[in-house]
C-alpha cells in the first residue's frame, strides 16, 4: 500500500527499483502521521512549562518567571504566549514531560542537536532516526522548510518542501521544454541527477495539493509552513512522516522578550498544523524536542546559558494528554546537574521509542533498528490512548 | 584553456568573467593572489562606527516614533561594495578566502542588530587578515563590535567586578564556549564545563564604546572580573592581557591548526578530504606559526586539490560565479543579498554560529538545486548579446561537455540556452 503510495506521490511507479517482495514486506503506516517539530538553539524549559509550585523556582531566577501563567492544573503553569497550546491541552490532546534530556552531555548546540537527531552520543550511528523510521515503515517522508535536517538524512528517501519562491516562476509558461532539459543534463549525475528528478515530481505533487488553498502562497513563518505541512499530511497520497525546524531559542540575552518572540510562532504553528490536518489530527503523533535546556538560574545578562533536562511535548488526538507526565526532579540546589542545570529524569528517546511503538505498532526489534545501541533506554508506555 | 586553468579558475576563483585574462600559468596566477591584500579599489564600505551610529539613530527613532531605517540602509550598502568587489577582482582566490574565514568565523543578520554590522565585520575583521596570521585575525574577531554583539560578549560582566557588584551583573559564557568549540581547539581538545566559565571570565571587560564620533571596542576595566583564571591548565593573567595572550595560545594550538587545516582541506579538495593532505597543510600551520597564507600555498601543492569530480557549489558560490560570467552592468545586476535568499543560503545570515556546510550533503536537495534552475532562466532574460557557446567556453573550458555542448546549440532561444549552461552539472561545481 504505501508503495503504491509513494510511487504514486512521486509519479515515479515505474522507476522505483522495489520488488514485489518488498511489498509484501512493507509495514503500511497507513493513515497514522508522525511530526517532529525540532527547536533549535536549547528551550528554556522552566520559562515556558514553569513549575510554580516549585519553591526554588523564584529564588533563582524570578525575573524570568513569566506573569499571567495560563493554568495547567496547580504546580504547573503555561507560558502565557502559549494560548494555543493550552487549549489543545484543555482538550487533553497535550502531554508534557517536564525534565528529558537527550543522550550528549556536552552543552554544545551542535554536538547536542546531532546526538537528538541520530539517537546517539558521538558520531556512531549515520543519518538520522526519522529517517531509519521511514525506512523501517516504507512510508513517504517530508523535511519542512527547505533543507533536509540530520533527523531526516539517511537510506530513505526524503523529499522537502517550501513554499516557492515569488520572485522567480518556473519558467514553465515561456519555455516548457526547460525543465525536461535541465533534467536530460543531470540525468547521468549520480549525485544532482536524482535529487532534481524527484523534486520536480514533488513540485508538481505539491502544486496540485496546495492550489485549492487560498494560503497557498505563505511568505514562509513558521506558521505558514505548518499549515502547508498540515494539508500535505492530510492529502490521502500526502506523507506520513514529517519533520519541521524553529529556531531562537538560544537566549543567552534579555531573554524574555526573545523568548515571547519565539514562542508566538511556535503557538501560532501548533495551531495552524492541526486546524490543516482536520480529521487526520486522530491519527497523528506530533513531537516537540529541543536540543537541551538552559541554566535554572537566570546568568548576568538577564538570560540563561546553556543547561541540560528540558521539557518535551507530545500533541495529537490520540495522545494520554491534558497531563504532565514523569518525574520532576526539583530545583533545589542540590538536586541540580552539576550545580547549574535541571537533572534529567528520563531520556528523551525513551519519549520517542514509546510514541513511535504506540504509533505505529512497532515491537522491540524495530526499535532496536531506529535506535541502534540503546537497549537500556526502555520506551515510556501508556503515552497513546487506546 | 587546459583543465587545470579552468579549475583555477572554478575551484580557487570565483569562477571566470569573460572579460578577465585566461592565466598563462595557473599556480603562479594564484600563488601571486596571497602575497599582499591589494588596496580595496570597490565602493566605499561603510564601517562598524557607522554601523553602531546607525544603531543608536534607529534606536532614538524608534522611541520618538519614527521609521528609522539607517540600520537597513547601512546593510545594503555594504552588500553592494562587497558584490562590486567578488564580481570585479583581479585577485579571486583571496576574495573566496576572505568568504571562507568569514564563515569560519560566523556572524548573523539574523540578530536584527547585526545588520549594519556584519559587511564592515568581513571588511575590518576578516579582509586585511585573510592571508595573514591565524592568531591576528581572530585577535580582529574577537574585538569587533559585530562579534562582540553576536555570541554576547560585550554583555558579559565579572560578578565580582566593581560594575557586576553595582548592577548585579554576572558571566555570559556564549561566545567563550564557541570560540573553543568552534573558531579554535574543538570539542575534541577535551576542556570541560570549568573552562568555559574560567574562559569567560577571563574575556570579561572586552566590549563595545557606544557612544561619542567614534563608537567601537573597548575594555572596560570595571566589569573585567579581578584575579587570575585557570583554563584549560594554563593561568590566564587578569587584564586585557591575559585574555590576548590567552586566545594567541588558542589560536597557535595544534588542534586549532587541525581545525584549520580540514576546513581549508574540505573547502578546496573535497567533502571527505584525504588526511594526508588535512596533515600536511597543519603540518605547514605548525611551522609557520599560523600563516594562512603558507597553508593555503600547501593546499595548491597538493595533487588532490587539482583531481576529482570537484565539489558542489554552495548557493552564495553558484550565484557569484553566475553573476560573474554574465558580467551585467550593476543597474541591471540584481541583489546578491535576495539571491542569496531565494537559493538557500541567505547572505550573512547563518541560522547559527557554526555557519554554512562545506559539504554536498547540505545543499544537494533537489528543490534548492531546483530554485537554480529557476533563477538561471530568470537571469538569463536580463542578459545582452552573449553567445552561449562562446561563453560556456569561456567559463567552463574543457569542463563543458559534448552533451552539453549539444543541449545549449538545439535549445530554443538563446536565453534557454544561457539558462542551460548556468543549470548545467559542471557549473553547478567547482
Amino acid at each position: 500500500m504505501s508503495l503504491t503510495r509513494r510511487a504514486t506521490l512521486l509519479g515515479l511507479g515505474a522507476a522505483m527499483s522495489l520488488g514485489g517482495a518488498s511489498l509484501a514486506l512493507a509495514a503500511a503506516p497507513g493513515d497514522r502521521r508522525f511530526v517532529v517539530v525540532l527547536l533549535r538553539g536549547g528551550l528554556d524549559a522552566l520559562g515556558v512549562l514553569v513549575p510554580r509550585g516549585d519553591p526554588h523556582l523564584v529564588p533563582a531566577r524570578q525575573p524570568l518567571v513569566p506573569a499571567g501563567l495560563l493554568d495547567l492544573g496547580g504546580f504547573w503553569g503555561l507560558h502565557p504566549a502559549l494560548s494555543g497550546l493550552h487549549r489543545l491541552f484543555q482538550a487533553g490532546d497535550v502531554l508534557a514531560v517536564p525534565a528529558l534530556a537527550g543522550p550528549d552531555r556536552s552543552r554544545s548546540h551542535f554536538a547536542a542537536q546531532d546526538a537528538l537527531e541520530c539517537g546517539a552520543p558521538g558520531q556512531g550511528i549515520a543519518g538520522g532516526w526519522l529517517n531509519r523510521t521511514a525506512l523501517l515503515l516504507r512510508a513517504p517522508a517530508l523535511a519542512v522548510g527547505g533543507d533536509v535536517p540530520l533527523l531526516l538524512r539517511g537510506a530513505a528517501p526524503v523529499d522537502s518542501f517550501f513554499p516557492a519562491a515569488p520572485a522567480h516562476p518556473p519558467p514553465d509558461h515561456y519555455a516548457p521544454d526547460y525543465y525536461m532539459q535541465v533534467l536530460a543534463l543531470h540525468g547521468d549525475d549520480a549525485l544532482t541527477g536524482p535529487a532534481m528528478t524527484k523534486a520536480l515530481a514533488v513540485r508538481r505533487f505539491e502544486g496540485a495539493v496546495l492550489a485549492a488553498s487560498a494560503q497557498a502562497a505563505g511568505r514562509g513563518g513558521f506558521p505558514a509552513l505548518a499549515a502547508a505541512a498540515g494539508r500535505l499530511l492530510a492529502a490521502a497520497d500526502g506523507p506520513r512522516l514529517a519533520a519541521l525546524e524553529l529556531g531562537g531559542w538560544d537566549t543567552h540575552v534579555r531573554q524574555e522578550p526573545r523568548l515571547v518572540a519565539a514562542l508566538h510562532p511556535l503557538d501560532a504553528g501548533l495551531t495552524a498544523l492541526h486546524d490543516a490536518l482536520g480529521a487526520g489530527w486522530r491519527q497523528t503523533v506530533v513531537l516537540v524536542v529541543t536540543e537541551f535546556g538552559r541554566t535554572v538560574r537566570m546568568n548576568g545578562a538577564g538570560g540563561t546559558d546553556h543547561g541540560t533536562a528540558t521539557v518535551a511535548l507530545l500533541l495529537g488526538g490520540a495522545v494520554a494528554g491534558g497531563r504532565v507526565a514523569g518525574d520532576w526532579p526539583g530545583l533545589a540546589p542540590a538536586r541540580l546537574f552539576e550545580h547549574r542545570d535541571l537533572q534529567p529524569t528520563g531520556d528523551v528517546r525513551a519519549l520517542v521509542k514509546g510514541a513511535l511503538a504506540a504509533q505505529f505498532g512497532l515491537d522491540g526489534a524495530a526499535l532496536a533498528t531506529i535506535f541502534p545501541g540503546s537497549f537500556d533506554v526502555a520506551p515510556l508506555g501508556g503515552l497513546l490512548r487506546v | 584553456m587546459d583543465t587545470r586553468t579552468a579549475l583555477a579558475l572554478a575551484r580557487f576563483g570565483l569562477g571566470r568573467c569573460p572579460a578577465e585574462e585566461v592565466p598563462r600559468d595557473p599556480v603562479a596566477w594564484l600563488a601571486a593572489q596571497l602575497d599582499a591584500p591589494p588596496p580595496w579599489d570597490g565602493p566605499p564600505m561603510p564601517t562598524a562606527a557607522e554601523g553602531l551610529r546607525a544603531l543608536r539613530d534607529d534606536r532614538a527613532a524608534q522611541c520618538a516614533g519614527l521609521p528609522g531605517g539607517a540600520g537597513r540602509a547601512l546593510l545594503h550598502r555594504g552588500a553592494d561594495a562587497a558584490t562590486s568587489a567578488l564580481l570585479g577582482t583581479a585577485a579571486p582566490l583571496r576574495e573566496r578566502l576572505v568568504w571562507v574565514w568569514a564563515n569560519h568565523f560566523t556572524v548573523s543578520r539574523r540578530r536584527p542588530m547585526l545588520a549594519p554590522l556584519v559587511f564592515p565585520y568581513v571588511q575590518e575583521a576578516i579582509r586585511p587578515h585573510a592571508t595573514g596570521r591565524f592568531a591576528d585575525l581572530l585577535l580582529a574577531v574577537v574585538r569587533h563590535p559585530a562579534m562582540l554583539l553576536y555570541l554576547d560578549l560585550a554583555l558579559s560582566v565579572g560578578p565580582d567586578s566593581p560594575a557586576g557588584q553595582r548592577r548585579r551583573r554576572g558571566l555570559n559564557e556564549n561566545f567563550a564556549r564557541e570560540c573553543l568549540e568552534l573558531h579554535t581547539v574543538g570539542r575534541d581538545a577535551g576542556y570541560t564545563q570549568a573552562d568555559v566559565t574560567e574562559f569567560a571570565a577571563a574575556l570579561t571587560g572586552w566590549s563595545i564604546d557606544r557612544d561619542g564620533a567614534a563608537p567601537g571596542f573597548a575594555f572596560f576595566p570595571a566589569r573585567h572580573q579581578p584575579g587570575e583564571k585557570t583554563v584549560m591548565g594554563r593561568r590566564v593573567a587578569e587584564g586585557e592581557e591575559g585574555g590576548v595572550a590567552f586566545l594567541r595560545w588558542l589560536a597557535t594550538h595544534p588542534a586549532t591548526y587541525r581545525r584549520l587545516a580540514a576546513r581549508l582541506a574540505q573547502h578546496f579538495i573535497a567533502d571527505e578530504p584525504p588526511a594526508g593532505a588535512v596533515g600536511h597543510i597543519a603540518g605547514v600551520l605548525a611551522a609557520t606559526g599560523g600563516d594562512l597564507a603558507a597553508a593555503m600555498r600547501a593546499v595548491l601543492a597538493e595533487p588532490a586539490a587539482w583531481q576529482g569530480a570537484g565539489k558542489l557549489r554552495a548557493p552564495f558560490d553558484y550565484a557569484v560565479a553566475v553573476l560573474r560570467a554574465l558580467d551585467l552592468p550593476p543597474a541591471r545586476r540584481p541583489s546578491l543579498l535576495s539571491v542569496t535568499g531565494a537559493l538557500g543560503q541567505p547572505w550573512l545570515d547563518a541560522p547559527l554560529p557554526d555557519g554554512w556546510s562545506d559539504q554536498a550533503a547540505a545543499w544537494n536537495d533537489g528543490e534548492l538545486l531546483l530554485r537554480r534552475a529557476d533563477w538561471a532562466f530568470a537571469v538569463a532574460g536580463r542578459a545582452e548579446a552573449v553567445e552561449p557557446l562562446d561563453l560556456a567556453a569561456a567559463t567552463l573550458g574543457p569542463l563543458c561537455d559534448a552533451t552539453t555542448a549539444g543541449a545549449l546549440r538545439q535549445a530554443g532561444s538563446r536565453r534557454e540556452a544561457l539558462a542551460l549552461l548556468f543549470a548545467t552539472p559542471a557549473f553547478f561545481r567547482r
